[in-house]
């Protein structure tokens, strides 16, 4: 299975049937669990969304989710059908099981204040951002994460190339609205999303948009 | 497609030339001159202007000042204060006000950390009253005063909390809720009543206000410009903050601060045993 080819994947899951459906506004964080066996569909609703998502085990909070594990173990960068998210300890924490956008990014991070006034300008510092969102859902749940454990994360939806020159691009998105992508949990594990609300680049199409989560148990 | 207002953030003022020596705006050069009386430019390290509702943090060498101004009326700053060599050592309202007797600060007060160290002292300001009971602006009182503004439909319009801004300032310094601290706010003025009552002075500072505060050890220091919980403004409106860092030097043996009171010599005297 080479890991660059798009694998569009539907679900047969019913949302009837979802344990969790809720609609996930732009700009925002949320931190919830999921459980092993359950699956996550995480819906891009208005399409070029980018959903920063980093997952950590609930057995050991110092377990969580590898960018670059997952992309040695796949052995390619794009993330689609078929990708397994390990770990650090070199786990499966999660495995996409559907996929109707084809394509998501594991190298892009998630912005911050701070990176903005390198990337942007420096007057741009005091703009919300995914790493903002991140601290204080953390600090807010209070469940022993913090910055140090903000690693590099996961933007469903978002379209990150590398040119074969070697070049990182951020492309518009290859989403749309209503497309989703389905994961399975192969651990409890944490999910902690920043719904971008990047306005400086075309990571979200300049518009942060609301996604839709969706969590159905074990068949 | 969103139909959101403009937003307030999203157009910054033009960088400097990337050849420009120093890649950094002088923000100070725009406030009112007045509000710089005392600070020779040459040692004027940085400057901020800071949105209302807006939140940072810095770490700041013994011996910076700190002025902050008063862009607008009524602005609010709560500013929370660490002691940087071990964040464990942070302001401590209770011993600070005991010290000192005093239920406000201005000039001559000191901040005082659970060491009984000088942390911070008040060398300069022209309100004569700064808030040093610790309320903070947290979400469930935000919505109850102004409603519900998020990101979603407000973009950076959004309002803020101080509590979240304090929050996600000592989150980047490795620290958490448990160790967030009462705040000082600075330009806002509460007062308390034969019955212990609060009153919120309205409009207590106006536009060129400035307070300054000296740093007397290495800090963390974070600030939210989020509106003061007590203020009873309809809108979410909180005005702008200047910040001007500059080298001040540590307290010399004849500074008001160090010499207001034996409690505040002694509480010197523990910071610079600490330095030596």
């Amino acid at each position: 299975m080479t890991a660059t080819a798009i694998r569009i994947q539907d679900s047969a899951l019913d949302p009837a049937q979802a344990v969790l459906n809720q609609r996930h506004p732009a700009g925002e964080p949320i931190l919830f669990k999921v459980d092993q066996g359950q699956t996550l569909r995480i819906v891009d609703l208005e399409g070029n969304q980018a959903a920063d998502v980093i997952f950590y085990s609930r057995a050991d909070l110092a377990e969580h989710y590898s960018a670059t594990g997952t992309m040695l173990h796949q052995g390619g960068i794009y993330l689609t059908t078929g990708s397994v998210l390990m770990s650090n300890e070199g786990r499966p924490m999660l495995t996409i099981v559907a996929d109707t956008c084809g394509r998501h990014d594991t190298l892009g991070g998630a912005c911050a204040a701070e990176s903005n006034t390198v990337r942007y300008a420096l007057q741009k510092k005091f703009m919300h951002s995914c790493r903002d969102n991140y601290l204080i859902a953390l600090q807010h749940a209070d469940i022993g994460l913090g910055k140090a454990d903000l690693v590099p994360n996961i933007n469903f939806f978002m379209n990150v190339p590398v040119t074969a020159e070697g070049d990182l691009k951020f492309d518009d998105g290859v989403s749309g609205p209503g497309k989703y992508v389905e994961l399975r949990a192969e651990m409890d594990v944490w999910v902690l999303i920043s719904n971008c609300p990047q306005l400086n680049n075309p990571c979200n199409a300049y518009n942060p948009t609301p996604i839709q989560l969706l969590v159905w148990d074990a068949v | 497609m969103s139909s959101a207002p403009p937003d307030p953030l999203s157009t910054a003022a033009p960088n400097p030339p990337a050849a420009a020596p120093v890649d950094a705006v002088q923000h100070w050069q725009s406030f009112p001159p007045a509000t710089l009386n005392g600070i020779p430019p040459a040692q004027i390290l940085w400057s901020e202007r800071m949105p209302g509702g807006g939140h940072w943090s810095w770490r700041l060498r013994r011996g910076t000042s700190l002025r902050f101004v008063a862009l607008n009326a009524g602005v609010n700053a709560s500013v929370v204060l660490y002691a940087a060599h071990n964040p464990l050592e942070r302001y401590n309202m209770p011993d600070s006000l005991k010290a000192q007797h005093t239920a406000h600060y201005t000039r001559g007060h000191v901040l005082m950390s659970d060491m009984g160290r000088a942390l911070a002292s008040v060398t300069q300001d022209s309100l004569g009253w700064h808030d040093p009971l610790g309320a903070l602006l947290d979400n469930e009182r935000m919505a109850a005063q102004y409603g519900t503004h998020r990101f979603e439909a407000h973009r950076n319009g959004m309002h803020r909390s101080g509590k979240d801004g304090l929050l996600i300032e000592i989150g980047k310094h490795g620290l958490s809720r448990r160790d967030l601290i009462a705040p000082v706010n600075l330009f806002s003025k509460v007062s308390v009543d034969e019955d212990g009552r609060f009153h919120f002075a309205a409009g207590h500072s106006r536009a060129g206000d400035i307070v300054e505060l000296r740093c007397d050890m290495d800090l963390i220091l974070a600030v939210s410009t989020a509106p003061h919980p007590l203020d009873p403004a309809q809108v979410y409106a909180p005005g702008k903050v200047g910040i001007v860092a500059w080298r001040s030097g540590p307290a010399p043996a004849d500074d008001v601060c160090r010499t207001s009171r034996g409690e505040n010599a002694r509480a010197h005297h523990n910071t610079d045993q600490f330095y030596l």
